[in-house]
């Protein structure tokens, strides 16, 4: 045990000494010009490259880089959502429906031209936010489940038309599509028969799929019937759907993380060791 | 001495210098009086030429709206075909008719189009805006046919007033899909309540969670549940909530440890409201621990952070992952696969549902997560809902079969009805 805690205190040691070395010829380079902005510079570098590197360290295992960067991270996003909450939603948008003198201690414009009843619409929000907080007492913290229940009841009631609208009915409108596009008899598709995507063959199939995937993945996702004989077919074909689409879509967005990779590789490597 | 002398021969230059440069530019303007009256009538001459002004501007307020939208439109101008004179047409608005020009204000840009000319001039309801729209004020319209170098206004228009509609006609297909909807759901929840049997069928990531609560208990780990990175309004995680009631009353009834860390503060509290309900559901209120549900961050990545560093710390036996969920997935499912936990995920995130059905051992697809806690509590209300979704799914079907039929029959009728604007 002491041997470990040892060994861990020369490799933090080692890795501090190496971050220093680092600093120093960051800040080293361009020194004649503006020396403390590069040593400001050099540091902010290094320590990006070091936190960076921490993170990283997650590959290996639990470690205490890791939980170092870890709970650097939580702690500084906490603190910062937190206060971000409180003057963009607090301060805002009440303190300046509130009073002048109000605004003038915090040191915000005043809006006049909002009518009255629009500054006392302002209190029922204000009453909600103190009856939630009010869970921090224990014995009336059942009063907090009644904002709660405001909360979740009103935006599922907001939420049920715009979904509706959005992946209900403008999907079925999207579904309306023709089997066979811009068709003009058997002898044109032939002599015009093309495999490119603007073809009318490949226009055909498109459409085709389509039509089968909306019909078979709907199929899939009936819950009060059991899934046997051509209903279960068409299930399994639903899935297979399904599973083709998600492949796809793994591999378009696996390239995305390649690229956010690539962009910490070029941080390391051109910005922090310049070798690139 | 000198230098007094030197002082009193510049201050004297300096006082000859500013006396004699107005005569000069006097005597200057005098002696080319002539030449600046021939340039000005040379100017006149090349100045070019506006376009002729559009015409019959007219205004109307867009219906279905609340109140921010004035149509505009004018007939060309008669220059336009003119070897390109005319460029755009600018629209001008103002609140008196017959104001000076600089007070009217641009509201924005037509291209040439050779067809239909109109503007919807569109803004904010909220005051607080910078683009306002004045509701209920007589507003005036002025289009400029613009040339490469000036332009022609037209007259103003009549007064228009912007006002805001009850019902918008456009939402009539939606307003009708609610009901039937309603009607559905109505429907089976009664026949539900009269006992009778309504079957759902079995899924598979849902049957899995008492094995995973099991294995849990018998290897004496926690469970963690993560209810993603969604507000207490998301429809996935009010569903996750149900999930979690569940696997709450499950663990308290085994003694198993769960852990749920927190990414949205109202989140944090529903949780403790519903792990809470679950313990006590079980007859084991005060084995509940407050720091059982705790609130991590609200920024994205730290979360992830942190859950992470929380499932190899504390080598969960079991994850859940239901709810909302973004970029993160990968990176909670892959590491809960590295440390060997089971895992069970769902969401309606379509583009995260790839990761988790390659890291997860049972995956929700979409809609399952909301059956899911159907499937688990079997109470009347839900399992009507669910009945009244799959003859909404059912209604989606027959209107899909119906439009390949209309597209030979009528093409655009079933469009007309499903375009909701």
């Amino acid at each position: 045990m002491a041997n470990s805690k040892n060994l861990m205190r020369i490799i933090s040691a080692a890795v501090a000494l190496a971050f220093v070395i680092s600093w120093i010829f960051k800040s080293m380079n361009g020194m004649e010009d503006t020396t403390w902005l590069n040593v400001r510079q050099g540091a902010l570098v290094t320590i990006a490259a070091f936190l960076t590197l921490s993170i990283y360290s997650f590959l290996y295992g639990d470690n205490p880089f890791y939980r170092f960067a870890e709970h650097l991270f939580v702690g500084v996003s906490a603190a910062y959502w937190m206060s971000l909450g409180f003057w963009s939603t607090i301060v805002g948008n009440l303190v300046p429906r509130t009073h002048p003198a109000i605004a003038d201690f915090f040191q915000i414009a005043y809006s006049q031209d909002i009518p009255t009843y629009l500054r006392l619409i302002m209190i029922i929000p204000v009453v909600l936010g103190i009856l939630l907080l009010l869970r921090l007492v224990p014995k009336v913290s059942w009063i907090s489940r009644w904002p709660l229940a405001f909360i979740i009841g009103t935006t599922a009631g907001l939420n049920l038309p715009r979904y509706l609208q959005s992946d209900f009915i403008q999907q079925i409108n999207n579904t309306f599509i023709t089997m066979l596009p811009a068709w003009e008899g058997f002898g044109s598709f032939f002599s015009n028969f093309s495999f490119s995507a603007s073809g009318q063959f490949a226009m055909i199939m498109s459409n085709i799929v389509i039509f089968v995937g909306v019909v078979c993945g709907l199929v899939y996702f009936f819950f009060s019937k059991e899934h046997r004989g051509w209903f279960g077919v068409a299930s399994r074909i639903g899935i297979w759907v399904l599973m083709i689409t998600f492949g796809a879509s793994f591999g378009y967005t696996v390239m995305g993380r390649i690229s956010l990779l690539v962009g910490r590789i070029t941080f390391l490597f051109h910005d922090w060791l310049n070798i690139l | 001495m000198q230098k007094l002398v030197q002082r009193a021969a510049i201050f004297f230059l300096a006082l000859l210098c500013i006396g004699i440069t107005p005569l000069l530019a006097q005597s200057g303007a005098d002696t080319s009086g002539s030449a600046m009256d021939d340039m000005a009538q040379a100017t006149m001459a090349d100045l070019p030429v506006p376009p002729a002004p559009p015409t019959n501007v007219t205004v109307q307020d867009r219906s279905n709206d609340n109140g921010t939208g004035v149509i505009v439109r004018w007939t060309a101008s008669a220059d336009e075909g003119a070897a390109g004179k005319v460029l755009m047409y600018k629209v001008y608005r103002s609140l008196v008719s017959d104001a000076p020009f600089d007070q009217w204000v641009e509201r924005g840009q037509v291209q040439i189009n050779g067809g239909e000319y109109s503007y919807v001039d569109e803004g904010a309801r909220d005051k607080d805006k910078s683009d306002y729209f004045p509701k209920g004020v007589d507003l005036f319209y002025r289009v400029a046919a613009v040339s490469a170098d000036t332009f022609g206004l037209s007259a103003s228009s009549d007064p228009v007033q912007s006002a805001d509609e009850w019902y918008n006609t456009t939402r009539t297909t939606v307003l009708v899909f609610v009901l039937v909807f309603f009607g559905f759901t109505l429907y089976f929840i009664n026949v539900a309540k009269t006992g009778k049997s309504l079957y759902v069928r079995p899924l598979a990531g849902i049957e899995a969670v008492d094995e995973a609560i099991g294995r849990a208990t018998e290897m004496g780990k926690p469970i963690l549940y993560v209810l993603g990175l969604g507000t207490a309004s998301d429809i996935a995680t009010i569903a996750s909530f149900s999930v979690l009631g569940r696997v709450a009353k499950k663990v308290a009834e085994y003694q198993t440890p769960i852990l749920v860390p927190c990414y949205d503060p109202i989140v944090l509290t529903v949780a403790e409201e519903t792990v809470k309900t679950g313990y006590s559901d079980a007859g084991r209120p005060d084995d509940y621990k407050d720091d059982s549900v705790y609130f991590v961050t609200q920024s994205q990545f730290a979360y992830v952070a942190a859950v992470n560093g929380t499932m190899l710390r504390e080598l969960p036996a079991t994850n859940i992952y239901l709810g909302k969920f973004y970029a993160e997935s990968l990176l909670l499912a892959e590491t809960g696969a590295v440390t060997g936990s089971i895992q069970i995920s769902g969401t309606d995130e379509i583009a995260q549902l790839p990761f988790f059905v390659v890291a997860c051992d049972y995956t929700l697809i979409g809609e399952e997560l909301y059956a899911a806690s159907v499937y688990l509590n079997r109470e009347p209300i839900l399992m009507g809902t669910l009945k009244a979704q799959d003859y909404a799914k059912a209604f989606v079907l027959f209107s899909i079969a119906v439009g390949l039929l209309g597209r030979v029959v009528a093409p655009d009728l079933l469009h007309t009805i499903f375009n909701i604007k």
